[in-house]
C-alpha cells in the first residue's frame, strides 16, 4: 500500500518528531561537549579559555569517580535483578484465582503514583529514620540496635527504596504475560510428570522473555538518570559513599560551581549511557523481534 | 493460565498474596495514616496504631501554610499540556511508521527511545541556560515543551505499538472510498486507536506529574508544580512528621486516584504494548 505519494507523506508526518528529538538532543550535547574543554567556573568569571582534556581527567584521577562508576551500575543492575526476581515471584503468586485479584493490583499498583521525592522522604523519615523510623521501632522490640540505613548502607539504601518504586511496573507486566500463557500447555506438561520447577523453567520462563526484556529495557532507560532519590536521602553521602555519576556531576555544578567540570561529567554520563544502551540492544534486540 | 485449586490451598495462597501486596502498599498506607495524627503520636514511640490522636489539623495547616491550589493547578497544566501536544506531534510519526513502515523504521524507533538514556543532569546546565536565553525559566510554557520532549519517545512508541494492531486493509478500504490523508486519520484511524491513545495519555500523564528534576530545576515559584512543592518540606528532623505525610499525601493523592480508577487503561499502557 505504500505508493510514492503515501511515502512522501508518511515522511511528511515523522519529520516533526525527528526534528524535535534531534534538536533536543544535539543542541545541548554540543553546548555540553563545548563546555567540557573550556576553563568555566561561575566563582571566577573572569577566567575563561581552552583547557583541552583537563576537564576530563580530573574526573578520571579523582577515585570519587570510579566509586560513582561503579554506584551507578550497582544501582541499575541491583534494582533490575530485584525487581524483576520479585515481579516474577509475586506475579506468579497473584495469578493464581486468588480472592479480590482486583484490590491486590490497586495495592501492587499504588508505589508507582508515588513521585520520587515523595518516595525518598516517607523511606527517609517514616521507615528508615534511626530515631522515629518505624525500622528501628521494630529493631528496639526485639531489642536490637536500630540500623543506620543511610549511614552505614547507603547505597543498599537508595537501590531498596528505587525497587519498591518500580516493583510495581515489573511486576504488572510480567503479571500480564503470564495471563497470557495456555494452561492447557501447562496442564499437558503436569500430566506427563514435570516437575514445578521444570513447568516453570521450561515453560513459563521462556513465555516471559519478551516481558523481561521490555522491563529491562525500560527501567535501565529510567535508572541511569536516577537522581532525586539520592537528592532527597543521602545528598551522595556519607563522604561518597552514595554518590552516582549523575549526583556527581550535580555536585560539580551546584556545589562546585564548575560548568567545565560538570559538563565534562555529562559527556562521560553520556558515553557510559550509550555503552550500557549498546549491550542492551544487542543482548536484547533479539527478543523484540516481532 | 489461572487453573481450580484445592480449597485449603485456594486460601493459603489469597492469604499469601494479600499480605506481599499489603506489604508493597504499607509505605503509602502509612503516610496516609500519619498525615492524620497529631506531630507528638507521628513520631510516638512505640508507633501508635489504634490509639494514635487523630486530627485533619495537619492539612488544615499545610493548606494555610502553603499556595496548595496554585502547585496543584501547576501540574494539572504542565502534565495535561505537555501530554497533549506529545500526542498532536507523535500521533502523525506513529501513524506513518505503523502503516507506512520503511527498511530504517525499527532503527528510528530505536533510536527515539535511545535519546531517553542522556542523563538529565548530563545536559542540565546548556538547558538552563538556553532556557535563561529564551525567558522559559519558571513558566508553564517552558515546562510543558520540556516535558513534551522528555516523553516524546515513549508516547510514539507506545501509540506505534498500538496502532501496528490496528488492521491496514480497514485504511485502504477508506482509501478507495475517497477519503483524504487527514481524513483518513481523523475518522477511521483515531476511533479505532482511541483505547491506545487514551492508554497513552494516562501513562503519560502520571510521569509528567511525578518528573521531579526539570520541573524543580526550571521553576522557581510562578510555574512549581507539586513536585516542587514537596521539595520545599524537605529535612523535617522528625520535628513535623504529620505535617510532611500530609503534604506528601496532598501531592500523590490526585494522581493516585486517577490512576487507580483507570487502572486497566493504564496497566495496558505501562506494558507498552508490547505484552499480550
Amino acid at each position: 500500500m505504500s505508493t510514492q505519494s503515501s511515502r512522501l507523506a508518511a515522511r511528511a508526518m515523522v519529520a516533526p518528531s525527528v526534528v524535535l528529538l534531534l534538536i533536543w538532543m544535539i543542541v545541548p550535547l554540543a553546548m555540553t561537549l563545548y563546555y567540557s574543554f573550556r576553563f568555566y567556573r561561575l566563582l571566577s568569571p573572569d577566567r575563561t579559555g581552552w583547557v583541552g582534556f583537563t576537564n576530563y581527567l580530573w574526573f578520571f584521577n579523582s577515585p570519587d569517580f570510579w566509586l560513582a562508576l561503579f554506584n551507578t551500575l550497582a544501582l541499575v543492575g541491583g534494582v533490575l535483578i530485584i525487581t524483576v526476581v520479585l515481579g516474577i515471584l509475586i506475579a506468579l503468586l497473584i495469578d493464581q484465582p486468588v480472592k479480590g485479584q482486583g484490590y491486590l493490583r490497586i495495592l501492587v499498583i499504588a508505589p508507582f503514583f508515588v513521585m520520587p521525592p515523595v518516595a525518598a522522604s516517607i523511606w527517609e523519615n517514616l521507615f528508615m529514620h534511626p530515631q522515629n523510623g518505624l525500622f528501628s521501632a521494630i529493631a528496639r522490640g526485639f531489642g536490637a540496635q536500630p540500623i543506620l540505613f543511610l549511614e552505614q548502607y547507603p547505597m543498599w539504601s537508595v537501590i531498596g527504596i528505587v525497587s519498591w518504586e518500580w516493583l510495581p511496573f515489573a511486576t504488572l507486566i510480567l503479571l500480564t504475560a503470564l495471563q497470557s500463557l495456555s494452561s492447557e500447555q501447562l496442564e499437558a506438561a503436569e500430566m506427563d510428570g514435570a516437575s514445578a520447577f521444570s513447568r516453570f523453567r521450561y515453560i513459563i520462563l521462556p513465555h516471559m522473555t519478551r516481558a523481561i526484556t521490555v522491563v529491562i529495557l525500560i527501567q535501565t532507560i529510567f535508572l541511569l538518570g536516577i537522581f532525586g532519590e539520592i537528592f532527597t536521602t543521602t545528598q551522595g553521602g556519607p563522604g561518597s559513599a552514595s554518590t552516582t555519576l549523575p549526583y556527581m556531576i550535580f555536585k560539580q555544578a551546584i556545589a562546585a560551581k564548575d560548568i567545565g567540570r560538570a559538563a565534562a561529567g555529562g559527556i562521560i554520563a553520556v558515553i557510559l549511557a550509550n555503552i550500557v544502551a549498546y549491550f542492551l540492544m544487542r543482548g536484547l534486540g533479539r527478543n523484540l523481534e516481532n | 493460565m489461572a487453573r481450580a485449586l484445592s480449597p485449603r490451598r485456594l486460601w493459603l495462597t489469597t492469604a499469601a498474596a494479600w499480605f506481599v501486596a499489603l506489604l508493597i502498599f504499607f509505605p503509602v498506607l502509612w503516610m496516609i495514616l500519619t498525615s492524620f495524627k497529631t506531630e507528638p503520636s507521628a513520631v510516638a514511640m512505640p508507633p501508635q496504631f489504634l490509639s494514635a490522636d487523630w486530627t485533619l489539623e495537619n492539612y488544615a495547616e499545610v493548606w494555610a501554610r502553603s499556595d496548595y491550589p496554585r502547585f496543584f493547578w501547576n501540574s494539572v497544566v504542565i502534565s495535561v499540556g505537555s501530554t497533549l501536544l506529545g500526542l498532536l506531534i507523535a500521533i502523525p510519526a506513529a501513524w506513518a511508521m505503523a502503516f507506512v513502515p520503511g527498511k530504517k523504521t525499527k532503527d528510528l524507533l530505536m533510536w527515539m527511545l535511545s535519546t531517553k538514556m542522556m542523563p538529565a543532569v548530563a545536559v542540565m546546565i546548556p538547558l538552563y541556560l538556553l532556557f535563561q536565553r529564551m525567558g522559559l525559566i519558571d513558566t508553564k510554557i517552558g515546562l510543558v515543551v520540556a516535558l513534551m520532549l522528555m516523553n516524546l519517545p515513549i508516547i510514539i512508541w507506545m501509540l506505534y505499538t498500538y496502532f501496528k494492531e490496528i488492521p491496514g486493509e480497514i485504511l485502504e478500504a477508506s482509501r478507495m472510498d475517497g477519503a483524504t490523508l487527514w481524513g483518513e486519520i481523523i475518522y477511521v484511524l483515531t476511533p479505532m486507536a482511541l483505547p491506545g491513545i487514551a492508554s497513552t495519555m494516562l501513562l503519560n500523564i502520571i510521569l509528567a506529574w511525578n518528573e521531579a528534576f526539570w520541573t524543580i530545576v526550571l521553576t522557581t515559584t510562578k510555574a512549581a508544580p507539586l513536585s516542587a512543592f514537596i521539595a520545599s518540606f524537605s529535612a523535617p528532623q522528625g520535628l513535623f512528621y504529620a505535617k510532611l505525610s500530609a503534604a506528601s499525601a496532598m501531592a500523590i493523592l490526585p494522581i493516585l486516584i486517577l490512576g487507580w480508577f483507570s487502572q486497566k487503561q493504564l496497566v495496558r499502557g505501562l506494558t507498552f504494548g508490547a505484552v499480550k
